[in-house]
């Protein structure tokens, strides 16, 4: 199985998908999405393929691809699958064709609708697979051209603004992890994550940088986690991200909050954190804050929306702050507690996923209703909705209840073990942390209250049909893989154990 | 003394061949020509006077097989003049640019007596030529003021204009003043060294400290030099008799004078009066000659490159642009006792060649429609492409522009100026100045260029016809500054 | 190898027959000056595939010239002056391409053209400080006769302008050379002999001479604040000049700091070193807070340029073989990259809609109208932002980790430049060709309004060479490394540059 260079195919199937797509200007919109949906879903075959050929005991890279790129930089195109990109590659892998089928309606440019998603689909599953600086940073930056078009060409009214906003955003964090980087190559002269890896855990990262000055090791780790913290987004560098989900097409903000934030946590476990372990620890109490920050102040500020969309976007922030709060409080307490610090990475990772499935559901649900109102979608445009169309109801009702973190459901056992190795952690952040929690029930009931019970009002008044076909080949297979994942976790849990265990073992200070 | 006629004879063949010139373009037009027409006057005075200026440069320098009656190296009629490498360099680069005036005169505008014109033209040359070997101060004045009385009649020769008269007047005034004082400080060199012999001159002050009278004397022979050179603040005719007389005659007075006088004053003052130069190598000069030299450079440059950014004339320009070059002239005769003469020659000459170029175009223009105001250029590359073409490499040759000869020759100078030592005294700052208003002087270059080349041709704009012969001496004229600019060693050599 | 001086001789030539075929008829000597271009660029291809990568340079001619002040005509070529050899035939064949529109004075247009090409080649390979400098200015005066006869704007101006600051500055680069020319005894002018005779110049001395040489190269490489001739000039100029101007003729200026003022005075350098840095990051976020408010499209092309150089000069100033490697690269980069801009700002925008405007622009969905410019817009965009995956990534990235080991601070604020290039790329992006993208149906009301002239072949084939050279070199930048690299290990490098390639 070595042979055949899987991670390659994995990444670069979209994009040739895109370039085939690019190369048919005359394409037919029924055949352009049929291509694109066909491209697609290869990263879901080939995500599986690589699973069933993944060893879930082995905690190193596997399907490693290594070769010579730009000797003159010491770069190799290095490539490499573990549990963690394995989780988020059959992730890219479920929400990329959910989102693709979520704008299937949308008559604007569908053939270059499709070659901005796969491009978009490639670049992200590249960022979860390298393992060399340069090419991941490639796709890295490559990942914003698709996103940006995404968002202002099929956006709504605001989309202008708001993809200009979220792409100056993170490029200003680029700027500054490329400046980190820089000064890692002057120091060291390797990119390549896993050898400096290796030398941060010698201690001879930090020497080599501070060999101008003490202060530069920081400076570097601020700079790299600028980069990081822009994309999640770590509160309070968060401001492009409800603008930009809430403007962007249906099937953009599904992407965009299944996959692409989870490019920021990534980059936080994969480079931040093995890179910088003692900064980090270092910086953890200040970082601890702002991911509690983000917690409460995106499930608070949810709660005030009544943009469905910008509500659903806030309570990304706060979703994703859940996983970074894990982190920090990992970070934070050092080897205190094996036990909790596993649950706590674990639950980080499931997190991502869990939440890369409920958030991408519950925007599909609102460009669903949306798609019904003729646009509207105000958290008081809609009523009844449950008696309009009680199987669509009942599906986005699963969403909700994951996103809500539902025992039974995904959402709940992430959120748990987080909270259960915060708790043994850091117990007042564990607390705190609550707060969001009781917060996000609320936002997300009121929302169901609003939207699905009460009298029919607003634009459930009228004609208000069901899930429809496309709906249903959608939502269905989501709810049914929250229900799935809400059952047995460990599905998932054993394909990242002995990453965490390693992690937990010698990422510590 | 040993005076040696057949000697001198010899030497002076091209001097003789030029007169004879002279006189059959007088007598074949008084004869033969009676009642044709003026462009066939024209043409044949100057296919005459062409050939004996062509005979002349045959007939100039050593002949290299040493077995020819004609020709002479080295001091001759008892070290009245001397023909070095030096001479016979600048006697050939005279006749050549006084072939080119001669070229250039046949598209001008000359209405009237063309015999008169060229033979007189032929005269100046002879004085011209003499100048460049002048070894004694008689002969240098005489030689002198051959040149100058034959100029002032060209520079007035066009009596219809007034213009031409005023700058013949003024040219005439400002030179005979200058005689005046030249003659005022040979007399005093002959009474401080009881010699008009220059090496004589040199070893009488060899032994003499500088004195007051000695002090006069170099200030009388510096400002005669100012004069002569249009050097500022001398420079107060030029700009009239540029803009009024003849065009050939300012081609002249530009080049194939300009040459002499440097090389003749460079003669004058360093095999003359080398003793008493001083020193502006270094940052405190000591009394001399070279001090007021190095001013007048210095002011040259300002006044010539400062009050060319003014003009509309394209003459006066012309005129500002030779009195900045004259002050690049003084920096290179600065140089000379490191370098030697060959920066201030090859400049002269190419810088000669240049500039009657463009007096050449101009002149082609004025007889068809005028040329006053640089905007009367407009549309050149329309009206006459050929003449478009030429007036470009002239005009950045003046500029300074590689790889035509302007550029060579300023940074030859440059080079020597820089070489006494370096940036330490006043010669160095002179030249980084040089150097900077070369930039400066760019711009009123490329005022002309641009109406020349760029500027569409006003409604009423005619194509203008070239003479044959103009074309053919401005083409040459051309490849020459190219030429020379790419092989400066074909020049250099010859030195 | 030995080819490579005909890349000159056949520009040259190339002027010539141009000038002689426009006489006859417009189509002839486009057809001239493009298989001019052409063969120049195919030869210095060819040289480039026998090319063998060395410290040393390759002699290639050394004849004595001016025997009197010891000039040679002495050409070399080492991986330096090969990349930018390579990159003036692709620019020159590119910018011949989007001149195919020019439809007065053709011939001379083209003459012009190529004797800037030739001037341009010559300097790149010149080895003899003399021989530089004559190929330096020969490039200078052409440019304002492009500019001032087949330019737009302000055309005599934005000539003049850019003349004048060129030529002051090589005035300065002239002083500079004749005084060290003069103190070192005024035998040779090759740059060897110049640089063993400035190791026993004084320390003033050689803080003068780098100052007036390198500061005179610089003003042709925009450094700040020097470089206010570029937007003008830019702007004014006709789309092919501007290609050139910003693709070549600033690269002779970097490449004058490099090949000349550097290796010559290393203790000038050190000297001034702080002060060039310094003005270099200030162009770099100066020139890009400038564009990112014009409202004009070509000056925000303009100003980007100057922003690029910026990074290029930073990487001089860093003195690491990292950062001069990088700036190379980004000269080469910035060289496709600002082609290709001015050419669908120039060329395939304004020759069109009339305007470059942005209000003007912003009411035109010309990523409708002519979407193939919209995508070469939004390609070299992203590539002139430091996209990876296009030449500007790893030149950038070399700069900045160069510039690392001489001061972080530089390659913090370089790095903030980054975004700003960013910004103002981003903005001049959407609002020039995604104006009306919210008005939906008057867009396409409006689209059936404007009916644009197709996008000519000559264009589509200029654009994909370019575009086709960014992203090669983005993905495999080794190509030119591996030529740039060893060049910087020369002993007259080695003098000035502080510790190895890692």
């Amino acid at each position: 199985m070595n042979a055949f260079p899987w991670l390659s195919a994995i990444v670069f199937t979209p994009w040739i998908g895109a370039l085939i797509l690019a190369l048919l200007p005359k394409l037919s919109p029924a055949a352009s999405r049929g291509l694109a949906l066909l491209f697609s879903f290869s990263t879901l075959a080939f995500g599986l393929l690589a699973a069933s050929g993944f060893n879930a005991s082995q905690a190193g890279y596997q399907l490693v691809e290594q070769h010579r790129w730009i000797s003159s930089l010491n770069v190799d195109y290095h490539l490499g699958l573990d549990g963690m990109s394995l989780l988020l590659v059959l992730l890219t892998g479920i929400v990329s064709p959910a989102g693709l089928l979520a704008s299937w309606r949308d008559e604007r440019d569908t053939r270059l609708f499709g070659l901005f998603f796969l491009l978009l689909q490639g670049a992200a599953l590249g960022v979860f697979l390298a393992l060399d600086f340069f090419p991941w940073f490639l796709f890295w930056e490559l990942s914003l051209v698709p996103a940006f078009f995404l968002i202002k060409l099929w956006g709504g009214p605001g989309a202008t603004r708001a993809a200009y906003q979220f792409v100056v955003y993170t490029i200003g964090g680029s700027a500054f992890m490329l400046m980190g980087f820089a000064a890692i190559y002057a120091a060291t002269g390797t990119l390549s994550f896993v050898q400096l890896g290796q030398l941060a855990a010698q201690g001879q990262l930090v020497a080599k940088l501070s060999s101008l000055s003490g202060f530069w090791p920081t400076a570097v780790f601020l700079g790299v986690f600028l980069g990081l913290a822009v994309k999640v987004p770590l509160f309070p560098f968060h401001s492009w991200l409800p603008p930009a989900y809430a403007e962007a097409p249906t099937g953009g903000s599904m992407f965009l909050t299944g996959v692409m934030s989870k490019m920021g946590v990534y980059g936080f476990l994969r480079i931040l954190w093995p890179l910088f372990p003692t900064q980090l620890h270092a910086a953890a109490q200040p970082l601890l804050w702002l991911a509690l920050g983000g917690v409460v102040f995106g499930a608070f500020a949810a709660m005030r929306q009544t943009d469905l969309k910008r509500m659903v976007a806030y309570s990304s922030i706060n979703h994703l702050s859940y996983c970074l709060l894990a982190l920090f409080a990992v970070a934070a307490a050092g080897t205190t507690n094996t036990a909790a610090t596993s649950s706590a990475l674990s639950g980080a990772l499931l997190q991502m996923f869990n939440h890369g499935l409920s958030a991408s559901a519950l925007f599909f649900c609102v460009g669903a209703l949306e798609a019904r109102s003729g646009g509207l979608r105000g958290l008081n445009d809609f009523g009844g909705a449950r008696t309009a169309a009680p199987v669509f109801a009942g599906l986005c009702g699963f969403a909700m209840f994951s996103s809500l973190g539902l025992p039974g459901l995904n959402g709940f056992i992430g959120e748990f073990l987080i909270f259960r190795g915060v708790w043994g952690l850091t117990p007042w952040a564990a607390a705190v942390g609550c707060l969001g929690l009781f917060a996000t029930a609320l936002f997300l009931l009121t929302f169901w209250q609003r939207v699905f019970h009460g009298p029919r009002k607003g634009a459930v008044a009228g004609e208000f049909a069901d899930a429809s076909k496309l709906e249903l080949t959608v939502l269905v297979p989501l709810a049914a893989l929250m229900l799935l994942f809400g059952l047995l976790p460990q599905l998932l849990v054993g394909l990242f154990n002995p990453l965490v265990a390693t992690w937990a073992s010698h990422l510590l200070p | 003394m040993n005076l040696d006629y057949a000697g001198l004879f010899r030497a002076l063949a091209p001097e003789t061949a030029i007169v004879v010139g002279a006189l059959a373009v007088l007598g074949v037009d008084l004869t033969l020509l009676r009642g044709r027409s003026l462009a066939t006057r024209m043409n044949v005075a100057a296919l005459i006077s062409a050939l004996s200026v062509l005979v002349a440069f045959m007939l100039n320098g050593t002949c290299p097989c040493g077995r020819c009656w004609v020709g002479a190296s080295g001091p001759v009629f008892g070290g009245a003049l001397m023909f070095d490498s030096l001479a016979n360099a600048t006697r050939g680069g005279i006749l050549g640019l006084v072939l080119l005036t001669i070229g250039v005169s046949t598209g001008a505008r000359i209405n009237r007596n063309p015999a008169e014109y060229l033979s007189i033209l032929l005269f100046a040359t002879v004085g011209f030529l003499l100048m460049a070997a002048a070894q004694q101060l008689l002969v240098a004045f005489l030689s002198l003021e051959l040149a100058s009385l034959s100029l002032y009649i060209l520079a007035g020769f066009d009596k219809t204009r007034p213009d031409s008269a005023e700058a013949g007047l003024k040219y005439f005034l400002f030179g005979g003043m200058s005689a005046a004082f030249l003659l005022f400080g040979f007399s005093l060199l002959y009474g401080l060294t009881g010699s008009i012999e220059l090496n004589h001159v040199a070893d009488g002050l060899r032994h003499q400290g500088i004195s007051p009278l000695l002090i006069v004397a170099l200030v009388m022979v510096i400002v005669a030099f100012g004069f002569k050179a249009a050097a500022a603040p001398f420079h107060l005719w030029a700009p009239d008799a540029y803009q009024g007389a003849p065009t050939p005659s300012a081609a002249l007075i530009a080049s194939a004078s300009k040459l002499a006088g440097i090389v003749f004053f460079a003669r004058l003052l360093w095999s003359g009066l080398g003793f008493s130069a001083g020193n502006v190598s270094y940052a405190f000069t000591s009394v001399g000659w070279l001090p007021i030299v190095a001013v007048l450079s210095g002011v040259s440059m300002f006044v010539g490159n400062l009050a060319a950014l003014a003009q509309t004339n394209v003459r006066r320009l012309l005129a500002y642009s030779a009195i900045s070059h004259a002050g690049i002239l003084l920096l290179g005769l600065i140089a000379v006792s490191r370098n030697g003469t060959s920066p201030i020659f090859y400049y002269a000459t190419t810088y000669g060649i240049a500039t009657a170029g463009a007096f050449g175009v101009i002149g082609v223009l004025e007889r068809q429609g005028g040329c006053d105001s640089i905007s009367d250029l407009a549309g050149l590359y329309r009206r006459s492409p050929l003449l478009a073409g030429c007036l470009m490499v002239f005009i950045l040759s003046l500029a300074g522009v590689p790889p035509l000869a302007g550029f060579f020759g300023k940074f030859y100078v440059f080079a020597a100026t820089l070489k006494l030592a370096g940036l330490a005294g006043v010669a160095g700052w002179l030249t980084i100045l040089a150097i900077l208003f070369s930039a400066v002087a760019l711009y009123y270059y490329m005022v002309v260029l641009k109406q020349a080349l760029v500027v569409a041709p006003a409604k009423d704009a005619t194509p203008v016809r070239v003479p044959i012969a103009a074309a053919v001496t401005l083409v040459l004229a051309a490849i020459a500054i190219v030429a020379f600019g790419i092989w400066p060693s074909v020049l250099l050599g010859a030195v | 190898m030995s080819l490579l001086p005909w890349t000159i001789y056949l520009s040259f030539a190339g002027a010539a027959l141009a000038l002689t075929a426009g006489t006859r008829s417009a189509a002839a000597a486009r057809w001239t000056a493009l298989t001019a271009a052409v063969a120049s660029w195919v030869v210095a291809l060819l040289a480039a595939k026998s090319f063998v990568p060395s410290n040393a340079a390759q002699t290639l001619v050394d004849v004595a010239w001016i025997p009197q002040v010891g000039a040679r005509y002495h050409l070399t070529a080492d991986g330096i002056s090969l990349t930018l050899v390579v990159l003036t035939g692709l620019a020159a064949t590119a910018g011949i391409l989007f001149s195919w529109n020019i439809n007065e004075r053709v011939g001379e247009f083209f003459a012009f053209y190529l004797t800037l090409i030739g001037g341009v080649y010559g300097v790149f390979l010149s080895a003899d400080a003399f021989l530089f400098f004559v190929y330096y200015e020969i490039a200078i005066v052409p440019k304002y006769f492009l500019i001032a006869n087949w330019g737009s704007t302000n055309r005599q101006y934005g000539a003049m302008k850019l003349v004048l600051y060129s030529f002051a500055g090589s005035a300065l680069v002239l002083a500079g050379l004749i005084w060290a020319y003069a103190i070192s005894g005024g035998n040779s002018f090759a740059l060897g002999d110049l640089a063993a005779a400035a190791t026993t110049f004084t320390h003033a001395q050689q803080v003068g001479m780098f100052f007036l040489v390198f500061f005179g190269f610089a003003v042709l490489a925009g450094l700040f604040p020097f470089h206010t001739w570029a937007p003008t000039g830019h702007v004014a100029a006709p789309t092919g000049a501007s290609m050139l101007l910003a693709g070549v003729v600033m690269k002779l200026g970097a490449y004058g700091c490099l090949r000349v003022a550097l290796p010559l005075f290393p203790v000038g350098f050190e000297f001034w070193q702080p002060v060039i840095a310094t003005l270099a990051i200030i162009g770099i976020i100066y020139a890009g807070f400038v564009a990112l408010v014009q409202d004009d499209f070509k000056f925000v092309i303009g100003y980007s340029s100057v922003s690029h150089m910026g990074f290029v000069l930073l990487g001089l100033a860093a003195a690491t073989p990292r950062a001069v490697a990088g700036s190379v690269l980004q000269m080469f980069s910035h060289g496709v990259i600002a082609g290709l801009l001015f050419a669908v700002v120039g060329r395939m925008v304004y020759e069109r809609t009339h305007t470059r405007q942005l209000g003007d622009l912003r009411a035109m969905p010309l990523h409708k109208l002519m979407p193939f410019a919209a995508t070469v817009f939004v390609i070299a965009g992203l590539a002139s932002m430091g996209m990876p995956g296009f030449s500007g990534f790893p030149a950038e990235l070399s700069i900045l980790i160069g510039t690392w080991t001489t001061s972080p601070l530089w390659t913090a604020f370089a790095a903030f430049g980054v975004l700003v290039a960013a910004a103002f790329t981003l903005r001049v992006m959407q609002v020039a060709f995604f104006g009306k993208t919210d008005a939906g149906g008057a867009a396409h009301h409006d689209a059936e309004h404007h009916a644009f002239a197709p996008i000519t072949l000559a264009e589509k084939s200029g654009a994909v060479l370019l575009l086709g050279a960014t992203i090669l070199i983005g993905l495999k930048p080794d190509i030119l490394l591996d030529w740039i690299v060893p060049a910087l290990q020369s002993p007259l490098m080695q003098t000035v540059l502080k510790g190895g390639v890692q």
